[in-house]
């Protein structure tokens, strides 16, 4: 089966910065791929290459067998997307741009349902200029699925929506993975790329560090099991070192102690304070989670300014 | 061609909703020759308007202004804001044809200029006794070759200026000097010579000449139609050219 994307050894610079200096991927049929990075790490520049609406300075790209650079037209009419910058004219109202976007795809999809499933139903009638932030984005994604793509690529779908807004978005983005579109989703919310991504790339500086799932990205990166504490800065905590499974006690901004290891490690950690009469009320253990894989892949530094 | 009839009907929706520029495109004109007429009554004299009375005069003049406004008024003011604000790279991704995007803007110029040039002639004839056209036919030709080129012209604007305010700033110069030089203001003769030098680089001065030949029985005027013809064809390839390498980078 032909590969949904097909990104390989991809460049591009916008005069003498280097947005993206080497990227390679590739996304099956029917996946959520995810696109994860700091700022100016090269994600929108990769996928609007993707999408032909920049064009590459070297590499190859295939998108559902398509090359976007020479056949853009074409491959647009397949492809749904969510830009990270654009906009609509100010007095275009909600049911109007839903209708018109309907209208200039190839088969005029019907599109009223995307109202109610985007929670649009009652600014039907509201102009751009008028919607808050959130409502702007859940139209640019409804947009994006009104032509029922083949593939759809959502830059940033979820930024500025609230926490129910984005439940229901994963949601709906599921259904439409299941109807078999393939997604390429770009963001920084590392719940949502583990709740939602089969795969995801982590870039920087223009270039892929990893890739992989999730559960492989944690296993490979942060594969240690982290407990957490307060306790007085006085109160000696080394004994824990001697616990099963730990590997390191630190000391975090004076009264908080930070136990890293493997295995069942908060048990094991509660056991051995009470043992010693501590006590701490916020005794906390975290599994790792995709967030800490990609801080420890990124190194946790902002990738602006400091490039 | 779906999309095409689409945006167009979308933009003129768009266009109706925004109340300063249908005024100047359809309203201002009305007033200023409201106000002419009181100025100049309707009496012919032989040394100014070339010799005809002024309310044919400026009638034509006026169904010339009308469709220069709305092609270097409102048109670039719309397509720069588009580039500006992100909107055109939004319907780029959607696989809609920057030509087809043109194409709707200067088809609802097009249409808003005829509601208005319509208007001005009617009011002209009725309330201020202006000649009717002697040639119906080639009124409506020479008022077509005009309304398409300003359009096109308005486009090529458009898609050159940086910003939306850049191109509102340009386009209400360009009004007044139009409306001031281009024959629709003070007649000719009694302008300065190189007010009267200028007026006669200006576009719209053709426009109301292509007009007024076949209104007044006169036949075409050869260089006014070459002048409006070359100006359309220039227009559509720059911006064509425009266009081009606009969607690419
Ligand atoms: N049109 C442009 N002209 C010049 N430089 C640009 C342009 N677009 C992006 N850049 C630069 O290219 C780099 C990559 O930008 P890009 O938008 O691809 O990053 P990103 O990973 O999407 O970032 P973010 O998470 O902030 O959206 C940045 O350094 C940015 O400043
Ligand atoms: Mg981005």
């Amino acid at each position: 089966m032909v590969l949904a994307v097909e990104v390989e050894g991809l460049r591009k610079e916008y005069g003498r910065t280097v947005a993206v200096a080497d990227v390679s991927f590739t996304v099956e049929p029917g996946e959520i791929f995810g696109l994860l990075g700091p700022n100016g790490s090269g994600k929108t520049t990769t996928v609007e290459c993707v999408q032909g609406l920049r064009r590459a300075d070297a590499g190859r790209i295939r998108v559902l067998g398509l090359d976007p650079a020479t056949d853009a037209t074409r491959l647009r009419r397949l492809v749904g997307s969510q830009l990270q910058d654009s906009a609509l004219p100010d007095r275009l109202r909600v049911g109007e741009a839903l209708e018109l976007f309907a209208a200039i795809s190839p088969h005029g999809p019907p599109w009223r349902h995307l109202l109610e499933e985007w929670g649009l139903a009652d600014q039907r009638r509201t102009a751009f200029a008028d919607l808050s932030g959130g409502q702007r984005q859940r139209l640019f994604v409804a947009l994006a699925l009104v032509s029922d793509p083949r593939l759809v690529v959502l830059d940033e779908m979820t930024t500025g929506l609230d926490p129910a807004a984005r439940r229901v978005a994963w949601n709906l983005v599921e259904a439409v993975r299941d109807r078999g579109t393939t997604v390429v989703l770009v963001t920084h919310f590392m719940d949502e790329a583990h709740r939602l991504c089969d795969r995801v790339a982590v870039l920087s500086r223009g270039r892929v560090l990893a890739t992989g799932t999730p559960a492989a990205l944690i296993a490979a990166h942060q594969p240690e099991t982290v407990v957490r504490f307060t306790a007085p800065p006085d109160a000696d905590v080394s004994f824990l070192r001697g616990v099963g499974g730990v590997r390191d006690v630190a000391r975090v901004d004076g009264t908080g102690v930070l136990v890293r290891g493997s295995g069942p490690l908060l048990a094991r950690v509660g056991h051995a304070l009470v043992e010693r009469g501590l006590e701490p009320e916020d005794l906390a253990g975290s599994v790792p989670s995709l967030e800490d894989a990609y801080l420890a892949l990124t190194g946790g530094a902002a990738e602006d300014g400091a490039a | 061609m779906r999309a095409l009839r689409a945006m167009t009907w979308v933009e003129l929706k768009l266009f109706v909703r925004e109340p300063l520029t249908v005024m100047f495109v359809l309203v201002l004109p009305l007033v200023v020759l409201y106000v002419l007429n009181g100025v100049f009554g309707s009496q012919p004299d032989p040394t100014v308007w070339e010799g005809l009375s002024p309310i044919d005069f400026y009638t034509s003049a006026y169904v010339a202004l009308v469709a220069a406004t709305a092609g270097v008024l409102s048109l670039p003011v719309h397509l720069a804001g588009y580039r500006e604000q992100g909107v055109l790279r939004r319907f780029r991704a959607s696989a809609v044809r920057p030509a087809a995007l043109v194409g709707a803007h200067m088809t609802v110029t097009v249409v808003i200029a005829t509601v208005g040039a319509v208007l001005l002639s009617v009011l002209s004839v009725v309330v201020y006794d202006a000649a009717l056209p002697e040639d119906w036919l080639g009124v409506v030709a020479a008022y077509l070759v005009t309304a398409v080129a300003f359009a096109a012209l308005g486009a090529l604007l458009g898609f050159l200026l940086p910003t939306a305010r850049a191109a509102q700033g340009l386009g209400v110069l360009l009004f007044f000097v139009f409306m001031m030089l281009g024959g629709a203001g003070p007649p000719k003769e009694v302008l300065p010579t190189a007010l009267s030098r200028v007026a006669d680089g200006l576009p719209v001065t053709y426009a109301s000449d292509l007009v007024r030949g076949p209104w007044m029985g006169q036949g075409w005027d050869g260089t006014a139609l070459l002048v409006l013809v070359v100006m359309l064809v220039a227009c559509v390839g720059l911006t064509a050219w425009r266009l081009r390498r606009e969607t690419e980078g």
